[in-house]
């Protein structure tokens, strides 16, 4: 079928987001479980951090399965940092991510996500249109 | 008990990422290269999916009004359109168009290790931090 693996994907996304709203009301995404989980004396630290270490667990379970490696992408060092800066900063500032404003909050019909996702990605594209030019 | 509920979340979470290919920054910049000969809307049948799976979850949760913890479910108080989340959503969007990646790809890619995404994994976190100092 067209597109199995990214719906089939979106779905377990969108189960594992679910699963802490379900078991106890907790609306989170993944910049939110990383930024709390290095605050140790939040109440919240230990099930964050539990959340990450599922992440990267699941990566080595991925690969332990023997299922194709996470690919990879060829850019400049000075990129991935300014990249990695901008969305750690960004995406607190903003209260989430692609998955808090995406995910959990298109799918509670929050306008603040809502604003947030069509800016997000329209400047993602932006930015995207615009490197093109540039090559 | 919670914490295993968390770890389980973050797994399904990962191979939910690894099967949609959000975790390939080549696939998520393709998407975001609106125009491109070969653009995919690939990554709208992950989010699509993802946010109708969470919304299920939500509208279940509102109808029920108690989570399966037991606790009355409040959803929180619509939040106004703020600077912060403005300003937040466009660096963020900036980040994400320059590499491809958000913070769940990226993670997920510690078990994949790679130099590039390890410093994009080290920014991030680096810029969370400066967020909270500035907060």
């Amino acid at each position: 079928m067209i597109f199995s693996n990214e719906i089939l994907g979106g779905l377990l996304v969108g189960l594992a987001s679910a699963l802490p709203l379900l078991w106890e009301g907790r609306i989170a995404g993944v910049s939110g479980y990383a930024a709390t989980s290095l605050r140790p004396r939040t109440p919240e630290a230990r099930t964050s951090l539990a959340f990450v270490v599922g992440l990267v667990l699941g990566g080595f379970a991925w690969r332990g399965a023997g299922f194709p490696l996470a690919a990879l992408s060829a850019e400049p060092l000075w990129l991935w940092g300014l990249a990695g800066l901008l969305v750690g900063f960004g995406s607190r500032l903003g209260g989430g991510c692609t998955s808090g404003h995406g995910v959990c909050g298109l799918g509670r019909i929050s306008p603040r996500s809502f604003v947030s996702v069509l800016i997000f990605m329209s400047v993602a594209i932006l930015t995207r249109v615009s490197m093109q030019g540039l090559k | 008990m919670k914490n295993f509920l968390y770890l389980v979340a973050g797994i399904i979470f990962s191979w939910g990422l690894l099967l949609s290919g959000m975790s390939d920054p080549e696939k998520v910049k393709n998407f975001l290269s609106l125009g491109a000969t070969d653009w995919s809307p690939a990554l709208l049948f992950v989010l699509g999916p993802a946010a109708l799976t969470y919304l299920a979850a939500f509208l279940f949760l509102r109808k029920r009004q108690k989570t399966l913890n037991g606790v009355n479910f409040q959803h929180p108080k619509p939040r106004p359109v703020d600077r912060a989340l403005v300003l937040g959503s466009i660096l963020f969007g900036v980040g994400w168009g320059l590499a491809g990646v958000c913070p769940g790809p990226a993670l997920v890619h510690l078990a994949f290790p790679d130099l590039g995404f390890l410093v994009f994994i080290a920014t991030m976190l680096v810029g969370f931090e400066i967020q909270r100092k500035l907060a």
